[in-house]
């Protein structure tokens, strides 16, 4: 049924339909809508599901890994400083191989404190072993979390999913959007059958120590279930169109690239600016196209080598950098044509930092750049004035 | 004890480890209806190595920080599954993790009312990174990174009292025992266990790795500590304390001391000795304020000195030990001190002295008082003085004067 409603709280009525036990919360900017409104169904009584508040984002992510290890499905979102505090939780969660999901409302990090948006944040946990999934639109948002907890809890994936919404953009934007029944989503979400739980019926230690001689293989076979997720992600993608009848979900999406000159590759909301300019240079006659990028990781090497290895020029514009080096996708792209035959020329541009507005005209400005040399790290809309001021 | 034990032989603790011997303990008085979220430290080291597992009851360890975070979820996933009723949740770690890096953790589970008992396993340093030194290191200690040398004596700062702070959460339990005790220790357990809300059990265990003593002194050690005053054994009971195991006659602290290597160099020089001193001086004010040692009716005092095992059932309840209890209280008064005013105005708290106060012919000690600092009260009373007519302007009772250890009587 489609509703006027803001992101965060589709995000949380979708939730609900997915029926965890418990969601665990704790409140940071720009998340804090969906656990308000969480804690509301839960108190008044419209969900059969315990709400636990934490004391910090490092328990709260502490928190659901201990439900998750009883075997009860769970719930969680965080942003920014809470992502980063979760980190080292993170990392056990995976390692642990608990089948979570949680929401990062995407947005800046400190220093300088920025509540609004950019990438950073889940970016630099992309080597956690979670699977990273990024919307573009709120309708997609809300797709992508039932999608998210099949995933996780399919027996041969088995990893936790981390859905990435950009901040404000998303969370706080109010549209129309398509909520489904809740027989639709139980049936794309049958109830979660638990590989190993805590139990006293048949006692297992989890969390143990291993010693040089069995590590490495606890990170291959996760990388191996990386690989498995690549082959389920558009299998579900897929199951969910047949039951909701749209497309959402997926590896990537390719926007009027067949006969492109030019691409962006891009994740998020951004996209959706990407496309608006590609249809208006479209209609000025010039052969442009956009890639999004839905699945970060794992990496869908395979799809975007196909999407892109007949374009001559590509774009990959991020919305965070690894500082000192580029931005994570580009690198991430030029590695898939490391060696290849057909390759590209990719430029890199980082934009949208901390809430900076990637207009139409800094799009159109990426794709213009394009035609001269090939850029690395071009900081799109760049003010000089500004940095003579911070200095 | 149980015939099998739920935490299995075979681990690697080293000889004498009190944290291995308390850890069985634990889980045994347990039994195997629970579920363990451990922190990462010693026990959690030598208690498994993949594919081995000591543990005979369901068991995770995920991080250093977050056994308390853990075992909420746990216990969380447990309430929605309806399982509480049958399986009890615990959450353990050593100092290092409990007082220090997951304190937060554990202050967070007690505030949202989990039902988990938390243990505490207390060896006073970071023993699994090689002995440094935690807040639960004792002053003076030697630890890898409180080096004594020539400018120092060891860690410059006495531990927190754990219990009391997580008893000030107002949970229905927090207590401490000594792995000397096996008995007390597993009656905590099940005691705790059978009350549904958040504990707190800190466990006094030696490390004879870390304290550098002989392996086959832990107990004494773990009783000594006790003994000595420097380690009280008590229970709260919603934030109120119920109980004290009382020592009938205190030892000096060098009994304690001189059996450990991470004392050593208190012993043999002048400044030492002052040192030993301060430390007698932590255990005198923990009797003090605890009222650890009781006056004796002469036939029991008489009977034959009891074995440990015994005494533990000799915990007075608290309320029987409170000072408004008046006639135990004369008793002890015709045996103390007799005190002029100007005697009195000797302890007046500054540098160093006690800070003694008399109210209505008696005489207090406030010097460990949270609320006198050198001597000075908020500010608005002295100590060394005669306070009776002070007091009717105070904002609180005269029992709040009666609760300071009694000294003496004033002259006059």
């Amino acid at each position: 049924m489609k509703e006027f409603i803001e992101g965060s709280a589709a995000i949380a009525r979708i939730i609900k339909m997915c029926k965890p036990g418990v969601i665990s919360a704790y409140p940071i900017t720009p998340q804090t809508h969906i656990g308000e409104n969480l804690a509301q169904f839960i108190a008044d009584g419209e969900m059969n599901c315990e709400f636990v508040n934490s004391e910090s984002e490092h328990s709260s992510a502490s928190i659901i890994l201990g439900v998750s290890a009883v075997g009860v499905r769970t719930y969680n979102s965080t942003s920014s400083q809470g992502l980063l505090l979760m980190a080292e939780v993170l990392y056990s969660i995976a390692g642990m191989r608990l089948p979570l999901v949680i929401t990062c409302a995407n947005r800046a990090v400190s220093s300088p404190i920025n509540i609004w948006n950019d990438q950073q944040d889940s970016v630099t946990l992309r080597d956690s072993g979670w699977i990273q999934l990024y919307a573009e639109t709120n309708q997609e948002a809300c797709d992508l979390h039932i999608q998210a907890y099949r995933l996780a809890e399919d027996h041969n994936v088995y990893l936790p999913v981390m859905v990435c919404i950009d901040g404000y953009i998303l969370t706080h934007a109010v549209e129309v959007i398509d909520l489904p029944e809740q027989e639709q989503v139980d049936s794309l979400l049958p109830p979660l059958q638990p590989l190993h739980v805590l139990d006293p019926e048949a006692p297992v230690s989890m969390g143990v120590l291993y010693d040089p001689s069995v590590y490495t293989e606890t990170r291959y076979a996760i990388n191996e279930s990386m690989r498995e997720a690549l082959d389920m992600i558009p299998k579900i993608s897929s199951e969910f169109k047949e039951m909701f009848g749209r497309e959402s979900g997926g590896l990537l999406q390719e926007y009027k690239t067949e006969d492109a000159d030019k691409v962006i590759v891009a994740m998020g909301s951004v996209v959706s600016t990407v496309k608006d300019v590609v249809d208006e240079m479209r209609d000025e006659g010039e052969k442009v196209g956009a890639v999004k990028v839905i699945t970060h990781r794992p990496l869908p090497a395979e799809a975007l080598y196909n999407a892109l290895k007949h374009i001559p020029e590509v774009a990959v514009l991020d919305k965070s950098i690894s500082l000192g080096a580029a931005g994570p996708l580009c690198m991430d792209i030029r590695h898939v044509f490391q060696g290849k035959e057909a390759v590209p020329k990719i430029s890199g541009f980082i934009a949208g930092l901390g809430g900076r507005s990637i207009t139409k005209d800094s799009i159109r400005g990426i794709f213009d750049r394009l035609s001269g040399e090939q850029v690395d790290n071009h900081f799109v809309d760049l003010q000089v004035e500004q940095m003579v001021n911070a200095e | 004890m149980a015939t099998k034990h739920l935490f299995a032989s075979g681990h690697t603790a080293c000889a004498g480890c009190g944290q291995a011997i308390a850890a069985r303990l634990v889980v045994d008085a347990a039994g195997p209806n629970v579920i363990i979220a451990n922190s990462t430290g010693c026990l959690e080291v030598f208690s498994n190595i993949y594919p081995r597992t000591a543990w005979e009851v369901p068991w995770i360890h995920s991080l250093f920080e977050n056994p308390a975070s853990v075992a909420s979820g746990v216990e969380a996933g447990l309430r929605y599954l309806g399982k509480l009723d049958k399986i009890r949740v615990i959450a353990q770690g050593g100092d290092g993790s409990s007082a220090d890096i997951g304190f937060q953790a554990i202050s967070g589970m007690f505030e949202r009312g989990h039902d988990i008992l938390y243990v505490c396993y207390d060896n006073g340093a970071y023993m699994n990174t090689g002995i440094q030194r935690s807040s639960q290191t004792p002053f003076d200690a030697n630890t890898t990174t409180t080096p004594p040398g020539s400018k120092s004596f060891g860690k410059t700062t006495p531990h927190k009292d754990l219990v009391r702070i997580f008893a000030a959460h107002d949970i229905p339990y927090s207590a401490t025992a000594s792995v000397a005790y096996p008995t007390d220790v597993q009656r905590k357990v099940k005691k705790a266990l059978d009350i549904r809300g958040p504990k707190f059990l800190q466990i006094y265990v030696p490390c004879p790795l870390g304290w550098h003593h002989d392996p086959g002194l832990t107990y004494n050690i773990a009783q000594l500590v006790v003994e000595t005053g420097l380690f009280p054994i008590v229970e709260y009971e919603n934030g109120e304390l119920a109980s004290v195991r009382t020592i009938k006659e205190p030892k000096p602290v060098e009994e304690y001391l001189k059996l450990q290597g991470r004392f050593r160099h208190l012993f043999g020089t002048p400044e030492g000795e002052a040192e030993v001193k301060k430390i007698q001086a932590i255990a005198d004010a923990n009797i003090r304020r605890l009222g650890l040692v009781k006056e004796q009716p002469k036939k029991e005092a008489a009977a034959a000195e009891p074995a440990a095992e015994e005494t533990a059932e000799k915990e007075t309840p608290a309320e029987k030990e409170t000072p408004a209890e008046k006639p135990a209280e004369e008793e002890k008064v015709s045996e103390l001190k007799k005190f002029t005013l100007e005697e009195l105005a000797k302890f007046d708290g500054k540098e160093g002295r006690p800070a003694y106060v008399a109210y209505k012919g008696k005489v207090y000690d406030v010097s460990e008082s949270a609320i006198w600092d050198e001597g000075d009260h908020l500010g608005m009373h002295e100590a060394g003085k005669d306070l009776t007519a002070e007091l009717e302007d105070a904002p609180h009772e005269e029992d709040n004067i009666f609760e300071m250890p009694l000294v003496g009587e004033l002259e006059g």
